[in-house]
């Protein structure tokens, strides 16, 4: 199911901070304690939580109840939806752009820098 | 040459940048001259039957290009602003009107130390528009899961 635009907007306005990166690419290594999330960040728990909520409300990762623990869990829908939406245009930009360098070599090889106007 | 980056400065806008081992009015040409740009724009498998571009200020472009399986695909659209080797603005329009009404393409072309880098932006009518303009199936963006990840993120803006 695509997402929505809005869906979309909150994935990428909380992809926008870089801390937030950060500790979706931790959680990308497996579950994890906001307790575990403080000490390599160096920041705060209300500071962890914080960015943790806001990853919350735009569904990257969710958090469920276990006996004394409440581990956080990144989710993959939604990251693969922003991903797939500008790897379309990587895509298309990148192959035309590899055309142009291979264009842009043979430009030159037939245009000596002397002869040419700028 | 660095890979190229996509970013979105604002809610209306992608941004796409990447350096070209050439000087500038080359990189220039290459945007503005229907032979050249029909060598290189454009999907891949995909060629061009039409090729118009009238490189000055209120001149008309017009692309067609056809797919492997005969679709094709038409856009065109009025050059606002042009500088040779410098800058290019122009309007956009599909055809079959895939990105939500017209858009406006820049293309900022700079050159330093015999380098030349193309910033290309494209404004939408509407951040729905923009949105909207994807067409990649979710299929396609499961399946890559993780593995572009890092680069999505590294092209992310900085907050």
């Amino acid at each position: 199911m695509p997402a929505s635009p809005s869906q979309l907007d909150l994935t990428f306005a909380a992809l926008a901070d870089p801390t937030r990166r950060a500790i979706l690419a931790r959680l990308a290594e497996g579950d994890t304690t906001v307790n575990e999330l403080v000490e390599p960040f160096n920041m705060s728990q209300p500071a962890i939580s914080k960015h943790l909520k806001v990853l919350e409300a735009a569904g990257l990762v969710s958090r469920r109840q276990e006996a004394q623990r409440r581990p956080v869990h990144i989710e993959a829908a939604p990251l693969a939806e922003a991903v797939g939406w500008l790897e379309n245009y990587r895509k298309f930009w990148e192959k035309s752009y590899q055309r142009l360098d291979g264009l842009l070599a043979e430009l030159q090889s037939m245009t000596p820098k002397s002869d040419r106007k700028n | 040459m660095p890979p190229l980056t996509i970013t979105l400065p604002s809610d209306r806008e992608i941004q796409i940048t990447r350096s070209f081992a050439a000087p500038a009015d080359l990189v220039f040409d290459c945007w503005t001259v229907p032979a050249l740009i029909q060598r290189w724009l454009g999907p891949a498998d995909w060629v061009f039957t039409h090729c118009e571009f009238d490189a000055r200020v209120g001149g008309k472009w017009r692309f067609v290009t056809r797919g492997p399986d005969g679709f094709e695909m038409a856009s065109g659209g009025e050059v606002l602003e042009i500088t040779r080797p410098t800058w290019i603005k122009t309007t956009e329009l599909y055809d079959m009107d895939w990105t939500g009404g017209e858009t406006i393409n820049t293309n900022r072309i700079t050159e330093q130390n015999g380098v030349t880098t193309s910033v290309v932006t494209i404004l939408y009518a509407s951040k729905e528009a923009r949105d909207g303009a994807r067409a990649t199936p979710m299929a396609e963006g499961m399946e890559m899961g993780f593995k572009r990840l890092d680069e999505l993120l590294a092209d992310m803006p900085a907050s």
